[in-house]
């Protein structure tokens, strides 16, 4: 039972720290430029592949490098040539422009690398068991994923809080057109963002690729969780994506181990199971069957209790 | 005693750790017109805001006709007939002109969000439609969109908004901003019609159109009302000469 | 106070006077009942089987595209999550079906989009008290969170959604009425036309009504809407349900066309093309969706019968309305009434010849994408098929350099006398403009 948890915390923190990988981009974006990335998890997906198709050619370490990058590139392009483009017809385009680019990312993922699962593996150097809690073996790439994590959340607190691109930044994030007239190069810094965002969305997606399954519907999957996570953690906050994060990666890893069924409980105490339909159904349903919609779930409760997220501002 | 048409009560606000308003206390009875001055950053915009539903005081009560109804939303505040126009025009900038003023008449008409019924064949929302846009003089440009209206036109279109719900108590934030002088001689002329039998509270910069329109003015400095009198008792005042008139000319 | 009677005499004739009754009803009713005969002949002109189903699918998509312009166009809710109501719907209705035949009920067939409309209407109203406190951004990550709440609850209440089968039914056995069994494609054509033709009456009517037009108030400005009464979470919800409501009606007759219903109806994809439908057409106007789904519709069909890769093209020419023509296909067509209905023919012959000058090099410009996008599809993932494709009647042999380096030159260099090109249909634009204000001004 200890060992569960303890395994279980580990594997949920590291989730949420993936979750937030990505989250902190996003959120980034949305507080800078006022667009929320709908593609931002096809970047994601994007690092993963190229992760792969680089780490074929030259071997992980180099991949864990280049891809980043590259799909950093990438975004700052969109950002330019793109992005810019739409922003004069208002919020809705630029949401629709997004929402239009993931679909051709995953279109173009699937023309390029096909449907199926890419063999991404996790590189021999890291091929080891980190330690033995109880009788379970912990990987050593996942400590890696985590200390990845914590390290590149480090940098980024220190460029922010530190440097003047990271000041410059952070005023943008509140007061843009202030930041404008004060001479600063606001489109230069709004690509710099859109890069070095989507930068971290692949830098997830590179680490996660191998442990998790490298496929043309990862963004599919993941998008609707990222948003619930910024939505939930209340649009615009960074610690409130942070602890969204957590929280989602925490329940949701926890829940997939937990076979219990509202049959167990509600038969427990004597209440007979009803026959066959809807109500057989929900009878029968185990938390880890649940795994997959308690993010949703957690979006609905969000929305009755306290709409603008748990640590949002609120909405004019 | 009949209760004043707006009674504030010792209301203040504060926006984080920023004090806008320090403790106002005001009463506007019925069918005054009211006029509020002072200089920029004094906190006018606040005040309405506060009086409007558009900011909950941090303290102090806001009372609409007798009733409490601080902290209500704007919608509310506006259906128990209190309506107010916007420094920086805000009007709904894709739809006509008929359009602007018909969307403002409708709640008042009791239409509410009646969606069974044609809303062309309703005859009093084409009239009184009809009547606030040939107040404002607006008739003809009817079928333009709000949005590509000039700047005059559409601080009257402000107006007309504002007046299409028939509200008892009106409020006007500076209605002349960036009008020349002849337009702001129709203003003043529209104000004046527009207000009859109504409570008017205004801000104004324009010191011509203050004295001449307003019952009673209020001198805001500050987030403070540092007097509220009769125009002449205000023009005499020291505190306001050095705070925001200048010297007796 | 002036006398507004007299006011109102000096107003020019044009203005909203009340002619006489009849000949008002008369112009309201003429579009309507033309539509109802184009309806009713169109089987004439495409009588094969396979056009009978496109046919029934536009209808279908129709309906569904026009509900979510209720929420887009109308009310600015921008919504990833409309086919839950369109999905749920289907369900119900197969169910109630499968009901009817199982417990020979006598209810006909064409009465069943009503379940589609009672299910939209209360998913609409259960999912819509929470979706609508949010709006704008939020609003649409919620409806994503939503749709995907739904999409994933699919797999655990296998019995309502019938795991990964679905649930069938079949139309034919039902109460017959009229000798009508609705087996054939044409039957259930006309079905779908009827309902389709009352439920665009019914939405274009709710346009014209006070909650249609503070509806546009709320898009427009939901702060001022607070300030003239009205609640603009409220009329957001209203229309969300509305919206639902006939989103099922869409649901339902797709039930009604398929005999089938699974969990992608309520799904992410289905979701997104009644999206796309919608904003390509244009949601700015009411026929914007329609011929938003018409397109789609046809896009749909014959793309995916020629190439693989046709969500790719879908997903391309959605980009590129977003760029090019946010106001979509619609709000092209409507820029130019105007320069029409001044009557300056010579200026606007001269746009059109721009618009063919400009056309040739775009043409050439997608021929090289395409090629590019097919070669690419088919090295690498059907590359095991052999090493020559069949694209516009040619042979092209993906293996050697000559048709890549073709296909390249075609798409840059297409691209690069595209855009020459602009400055020739800007000045004809300009000119067409001015000539039509001149043209008023004369009038």
């Amino acid at each position: 039972m200890l060992e569960l948890v303890t395994i279980s915390a580990l594997n949920g923190v590291l989730y949420g720290m993936l979750l937030f990988l990505m989250a902190s981009g996003l959120t980034l974006i949305f507080s800078m430029m006022g667009v929320l990335n709908f593609a931002h998890a096809s970047f994601y997906m994007l690092g993963a592949f190229f992760g792969f198709q680089i780490s074929q050619l030259v071997g992980f370490w180099p991949a864990f490098v280049i891809a980043p990058v590259l799909v950093g590139g990438i975004g700052a392009l969109v950002e330019r040539y793109g992005l810019r483009h739409v922003h004069r017809h208002g919020p809705v385009a630029e949401l629709l422009f997004t929402f239009g680019l993931a679909f051709i990312i995953e279109e173009v993922v699937q023309m390029v690398w096909g449907k199926g699962p890419a063999d991404y593996r996790v590189p021999p150097s890291l091929d080891f068991t980190a330690f033995t809690a109880f009788s379970t073996n912990y990987p050593a790439y996942k400590m890696f994923e985590l200390c990845t994590a914590i390290a590149i959340f480090a940098v980024l607190l220190l460029l922010l809080a530190r440097t003047r691109v990271g000041l410059i930044i952070q005023a943008s994030l509140t007061h843009p057109h202030m930041v404008a007239m004060l001479g600063h190069n606001v489109p230069r810094v709004f690509m710099l963002v859109f890069g070095v965002g989507t930068g971290l969305a692949a830098v997830a997606g590179v680490i996660a690729g191998p442990a998790l399954v490298t496929q043309s519907n990862m963004a599919a999957s993941l998008g609707p969780i990222l948003f619930v996570v910024v939505v939930v953690g209340g649009l615009g906050s960074l610690s409130g994506a942070f602890l969204a994060s957590l929280l989602i990666g925490l329940v949701q890893t926890f829940a997939v181990s937990i076979n219990l069924s509202v049959a167990d409980v509600l038969g427990g105490i004597g209440i007979p199971p009803p026959t066959g339909g809807i109500l057989s159904d929900v009878w029968n349903v185990t938390v880890a069957q649940l795994a997959p919609i308690i993010p949703y779930l957690l979006l609905v409760l969000i929305l009755i209790l306290r709409p603008t997220g748990l640590l949002g501002t609120r909405e004019h | 005693m009949i209760a004043p048409a707006i009674e504030l009560v010792d209301v203040h606000k504060s926006f984080g750790a920023m004090k806008i308003i320090h403790g106002v206390s005001l009463a506007v009875p019925a069918g005054e017109r009211h006029a509020i001055i002072g200089p920029n950053g004094a906190g006018k915009s606040t005040l309405f805001n506060l009086i409007s539903g558009r900011f909950t005081p941090s303290l102090g009560t806001v009372r609409l006709n007798g009733e409490n109804v601080t902290g209500l939303p704007p919608y509310q505040i506006n259906r128990r007939g209190l309506s107010r126009s916007f420094q920086v025009t805000n009007i709904f900038p894709r739809l006509s002109v008929w359009e602007n003023v018909r969307c403002a008449v409708l709640w008042s008409l009791g239409y509410k969000y009646s969606f069974w019924r044609g809303i062309d064949g309703l005859a009093d929302v084409r009239k009184r439609t009809e009547s606030i846009l040939d107040e404002i003089e607006l008739l003809d440009r009817r079928r333009v969109q709000a949005g590509v209206l000039t700047y005059a036109e559409q601080r009257a279109l402000e107006i007309g908004i504002t007046i299409a719900g028939n509200a008892g108590i009106i409020l006007l934030d500076e209605p002349s901003a960036g009008m020349s002088t002849a337009e702001t001689e129709g203003a003043v002329a529209l104000i004046r019609k527009v207000s009859q039998g109504r409570t008017l509270i205004m801000i104004e910069h324009d010191m011509g159109v203050v004295f001449d329109l307003a019952d009673r003015i209020s001198v805001l400095v500050y987030g403070q009302i540092i007097a509220s009198d009769i125009p002449a008792k205000i023009k005499q005042d020291a505190a306001v000469q050095t705070a925001y008139l200048g010297t007796a000319a | 106070m002036s006398d507004i009677a007299t006011d109102i005499v000096k107003v020019p004739a044009h203005a909203d006077v009340r002619p006489p009754r009849t000949a008002a009803l008369a112009r309201l009713a003429a579009p309507w009942i033309a539509l109802a005969v184009v309806f009713a002949l169109l089987p004439l002109i495409f009588r094969s089987g396979s056009s009978l189903t496109m046919l029934s699918l536009m209808g279908i998509m129709i309906v569904f595209a026009l509900s979510y312009n209720m929420l887009l166009g109308e009310t600015g809710l921008l919504s990833f999550g409309h086919a839950v109501y369109y999905g749920l719907g289907g369900f119900l209705a197969v169910h109630f079906m499968n009901t009817v035949i199982y417990d020979r009920l006598p209810v006909p067939l064409f009465l069943i989009p009503i379940v589609g409309a009672f299910s939209g209407l209360v998913f609409g109203i259960i999912f819509g008290s929470v979706s609508t406190r949010r709006a704008g951004t939020a609003f649409a990550m919620i409806s994503l969170g939503l749709g995907e709440l739904v999409a994933s609850s699919s797999l655990i209440l296998r019995s309502f959604f019938g795991g990964e089968e679905g649930v069938s039914t079949n139309r034919t056995k039902l109460l017959h009425v009229f000798g009508l069994n609705f087996g054939p494609q044409i039957q259930v054509y006309y079905l779908i036309a009827a309902w389709c033709l009352v439920c665009m009456v019914a939405m274009y009517a709710l346009r014209r009504t006070p909650f249609g037009r503070i509806c546009n108030a709320v898009r427009e400005n939901p702060e001022r809407a607070q300030f003239v009464g009205y609640n603009p979470q409220a009329v957001r919800f209203i229309a969300f349900a509305l919206a639902g409501l006939f989103a099922g009606i869409a649901g339902a007759l797709a039930a009604i066309n398929f005999e089938l219903v699974n969990s992608s109806a309520v799904g992410a994809a289905q979701s997104g093309i009644v999206l796309l439908a919608a904003y390509i057409g244009g949601v700015g106007a009411f026929i914007g969706p329609v011929i938003g789904a018409i397109v789609v519709t046809w896009l749909e069909v014959m793309l995916s019968d020629i190439t693989d890769v046709w969500q790719l093209y879908f997903g391309l020419l959605f980009i590129g309305v977003v760029m090019f023509a946010p106001n979509g296909i619609a709000g092209l067509l409507t820029m130019h009434v105007p320069l029409l209905q001044a009557r300056t023919y010579r200026p606007l012959g001269r746009l059109a010849l721009s618009y063919l000058i400009a056309l040739m090099p775009a043409l050439a410009m997608l021929a090289g994408v395409i090629a590019v996008i097919e070669m690419t599809y088919h090295r690498s993932v059907k590359a095991s098929d052999g090493a020559t494709i069949s694209l516009f009647h040619l042979t092209l042999d993906t293996t050697s350099v000559t048709p890549w380096l073709a296909a390249i030159v075609l798409a840059a260099g297409g691209f690069l006398v595209f855009r020459r090109t602009w400055p020739i249909v800007g000045a004809a634009w300009h000119d067409a403009v001015l000539a039509a204000q001149a043209a008023e001004k004369r009038r």
